[in-house]
């Protein structure tokens, strides 16, 4: 029995030494999908200032208010801004093919970034705007370089400058390498305020890459309870029959 | 009571049924000594059933275009009711089906399962594991995500690697210059009738050849030859009630196993669904690092794993041929395998070694075939490689040198 | 393998109490795949509350919109075409709206809030056809004394001005009237009994 155990521990050993991907430090986001508070100011943040340029096309305004305990009317009165229907999704009025003049690119939708690109990714992202002139819209990302995006929470967070220190490699040669950041120019909440205000985002974003997430769970619980019970008979079954062979 | 036994009989006139659940069921003799590893046959059944019954409910509502494949995933993860979670099951069950198999595989090894008379079995089971791996290469498309459509572009090109017509062969399969709409359809056609219809048919035929042989067993023993004065096997138990209500133990506790992946881990690590997988298919734009879904990364190891042109013959084209060998040999197991014993129980220690090497080779390929190459990881799948092929090109010297055990008469234990 | 001393009611319990709970499982796993069948949040979605303008809806006339995908008619009544409906009673089925297709505050004469508006789901309560409009009082080959309503083409039921089945026709029941409401003077939401939130 051990050594079928191993055999089958060896057998899953790819999914234990998962490495979660890219070489850029992630900061933990810590969020909690429970608290529907932290959910409806996400939200609130996500309406104001991404579906500017992104949309969230699968998601639906009637289920978001569901899901996030916030009336029908509340949802048209604060999160709604262009007279759709509560039952249609959050799609955005900029157009792909103005949105890919104004940036290059069209803004990806937003309903799945958190299964994409992960939340800790998502909360470092947010948080790692750094003022360069060489860019179009005069900010670069730590986590994702020359992104074109402009730092569009700039008034929340400020203006962060990037620190460099001196590398030298095996050959000799010496190397700018990019630090951490530096805040400075303060926006209109402390840097305790804003990480709070992005994990508020980020919990919102992973809510809406899979809302069923918390009843999946909640089900889940019951359907293994009721399989250990199953399990506890057919057991005593087996054994029963067995008795003959034995 | 006497109404039920007429109308028994008023069948059994028209229909082997009585016959039918004997034969395969009541009175089909299986030995009584099968161990953990004889669960995963009847799994590899009920793994079928799961995902045929989730599937038909998928194309209920999923749609092959690609203009609304992807939005109709999220239209079914959302909008249906409990479309979450047909399709957790579905995405599961993919991965859950190659468990079970190479776990019913590995069985095999360890007791020389293929062995004769039993060569057939081992045959017919190889087509299933092929048509599974097509049926599970297809799906991978529907979804439409970035994974399904690189991946998909990348295995279609390994067509382009055979010589002369291979350029040709895979326009025919994509029916575009790249992977389109076409494609998608046709494969949507490929997966929800036309290999699950093949599927099926081997299933059938794996299970009346095995029940035509009778089923070996942990000791290699055939209990046929020791028959009682009623012609049964002295060994043999009736599956059923016994194998029928040990099996429903093993389904419960593997549905334990499922549950815990569709209600807690559905993405299975990023394993079972690839995160770039949520992004829409995009012709325009590589993922950043692209790996085929787990249970083809031993197979893609050995194809990336060949980076040396032979003569005429391009890298490109050996890794495709050494990849298709890797799957081609396991058919000739029967032949290779020259030891007179059939269970690893009476084996000698060339043969416990090599079966061990395998087994790494396996796994360790596994894991390189999701990592990004570099030099050295490349140097370690060529080992591999070699060790994988070793286990079956050598087999037929090593198991006739290898020392082994008297086998008893009777299975023990 | 013997069979001597098989506790045969210990068995039975076994196989009783796993064959139980196992047909509890299967029924329980049955019920996510047969509601994937009931309406999306996109049926939903589209089966919203539909608004219907009369402001230049002519007496005796009819608009179609559509609810949910079924068709809803809304008619405006003549007083003739009014007056006609006490003196039908004795024909029809239902002549009082018993039945409950309609809601509390239609279930009068004229099955409407306001006796000239009716407002219909389209749709045979016999198979689901939609019945024809026949407003004018003439002789039809169906009807010698027909005093106008609608006239089922597909298996011949009858129903008056304002939905009520005649009886010696196949359909059972008087025509829906759908939940709806006055917005403004011309203007009916129909899906709702109460204007609330669309």
């Amino acid at each position: 029995m051990k050594k079928q155990l191993l055999a089958i521990l060896l057998l899953a050993a790819p999914a234990l030494v998962f490495a979660a991907g890219g070489d850029v430090h992630l900061d933990r986001a810590n969020i909690d999908p429970s608290n529907k508070e932290s959910l409806q100011r996400g939200a609130r943040t996500f309406v104001n200032y991404c579906m500017s340029c992104h949309s969230a096309k699968y998601q639906r305004y009637i289920r978001l208010g569901r899901d996030l305990g916030i009336s029908d009317e509340d949802v048209i009165e604060n999160l709604m801004f262009t007279g759709e229907k509560i039952g249609d999704h959050m799609d955005v009025a900029i157009t792909k093919e103005d949105a890919k003049m104004y940036f290059g690119a069209a803004p990806p939708d937003l309903t799945l970034v958190a299964r994409v690109r992960g939340i800790d990714w998502l909360y470092t992202y947010m948080r790692s705007f750094y003022l360069d002139d060489s860019r179009p819209f005069g900010v670069n990302n730590k986590v994702f370089p020359n992104v074109g995006m402009p730092h569009v929470l700039w008034e929340l967070q400020g203006w962060q400058e990037a620190v460099y220190k001196t590398e030298t490699d095996a050959e000799g040669h010496e190397h700018k390498v990019l630090e951490g950041l530096e805040l400075v120019e303060p926006g209109s909440q402390s840097p305790a305020e804003y990480d709070r205000t992005v994990r508020d985002l980020v919990n919102f974003l992973a809510y809406m890459g899979e809302p069923v997430k918390q009843e999946r769970q909640a089900l889940g619980i019951k359907v293994l309870l009721f399989l250990l019970v199953f399990f506890i008979f057919a057991y005593l079954l087996k054994k029963e029959y067995w008795k003959d062979v034995h | 009571m006497g109404m039920l036994i007429s109308l028994r009989d008023w069948i059994d006139a028209r229909f082997p049924m009585t016959k039918m659940w004997e034969e395969h069921l009541s009175k089909y003799y299986a030995p009584k000594n099968f161990n953990f590893w004889y669960y995963f046959g009847s799994l590899a059944l009920l793994v079928l059933v799961i995902q045929i019954i989730s599937g038909i409910f998928l194309t209920m509502n999923f749609k092959p275009d690609a203009e609304h494949a992807f939005a109709s995933v999220e239209y079914i993860m959302r909008d249906v009711e409990w479309g979450w979670l047909i399709r957790y099951i579905h995405s599961t069950g993919a991965s859950a089906f190659f468990i079970v198999v190479y776990l019913h595989m590995f069985r095999g090894l360890l007791y020389g399962s293929y062995k004769g008379p039993r060569e057939l079995i081992w045959i017919f089971g190889m087509l299933i594991y092929l048509a599974l791996m097509a049926e599970a290469f297809f799906g991978y498309l529907l979804p439409w995500g970035q994974m399904s459509y690189w991946g998909a572009q990348v295995i279609i090109s390994l067509f382009g690697a055979i010589p002369v017509i291979g350029d040709d062969l895979a326009l025919w399969i994509r029916g575009d210059f790249v992977i389109s709409d076409a494609t998608l359809n046709r494969f949507f056609a490929m997966h929800v009738i036309a290999v699950p219809l093949v599927l099926l048919i081997l299933v059938v035929v794996h299970i009346l050849a095995l029940h035509e042989v009778g089923s070996n067993n942990p000791d290699g023993v055939e209990i046929k030859k020791n028959k009682n004065e009623n012609g049964i096997p002295k060994d043999g138990i009736p599956f059923h009630p016994y194998y029928t209500v040990k099996d429903i133990v093993g389904v419960v506790v593997f549905l334990m196993f499922f549950s815990i992946v569709v209600f807690f881990v559905p993405e299975g690590g990023g394993y079972f669904m690839e995160p770039p997988n949520f992004e829409p298919a995009d012709p325009l734009k590589t993922p950043a690092h692209i790996a085929p879904v787990w249970y083809f990364t031993p197979y893609y190891a050995i194809l990336r794993a060949v980076t040396i042109d032979l003569g005429p013959l391009s890298a490109k084209f050996l890794g495709v041929i050494l990849m298709g060998a890797a799957v081609v040999i396991l058919f000739f197991l029967p032949w290779l395998d020259r030891s007179p014993v059939k269970s690893i129980r009476y084996r000698g220690p060339v043969y416990k070694f090599m079966l061990g090497a395998f087994v790494v080779a396996f796994v360790v390929l596994g894991w390189l075939g999701t990592q990004a190459p570099t030099e050295g990881k490349t140097m370690l799948a060529q080992l591999f490689t070699a060790v994988y092929f070793a286990f079956f090109l050598l087999m037929p010297i090593y198991t006739k040198l290898d020392r082994t055990k008297p086998v008893p008469d009777r299975v023990t234990g | 393998m013997s069979g001597d001393g098989v506790d045969t009611s210990k068995r039975r319990f076994l196989i009783a109490a796993t064959t139980v709970i196992g047909g509890v499982g299967a029924v329980y796993t049955a019920v996510p795949f047969l509601a994937s069948w009931m309406p999306s949040e996109r049926a939903k979605a589209a089966g919203a509350p539909v608004e219907a303008d009369i402001s230049k809806l002519e007496p005796g006339q009819m608009i179609r919109v559509q609810w949910r995908g079924k068709p809803v008619w809304v008619v405006r009544r003549t007083d003739e075409m009014l007056g006609d409906l006490p003196g039908l009673r004795d024909r029809l089925r239902d002549p009082d709206s018993v039945d409950p297709q309609q809601p509390g505050y239609a279930q009068n004469l004229a099955r409407s809030i306001k006796p000239e508006i009716l407002v219909l789901v389209g749709i045979c309560t016999h198979l689901g056809c939609s019945p024809a409009f026949e407003p004018e009082p003439v002789p039809q080959p169906y009807d010698e004394k027909w005093k106008g309503g609608f006239f089922c083409p597909c298996h011949g039921s009858k129903f008056d001005l304002a939905g009520r089945v005649y009886k010696g026709v196949p359909a059972p029941l008087n025509l829906e009237v759908p939940p709806h409401n006055y917005i403004s003077e011309s203007l009916i939401l129909i899906g709702e009994d109460t204007t609330g939130v669309v």
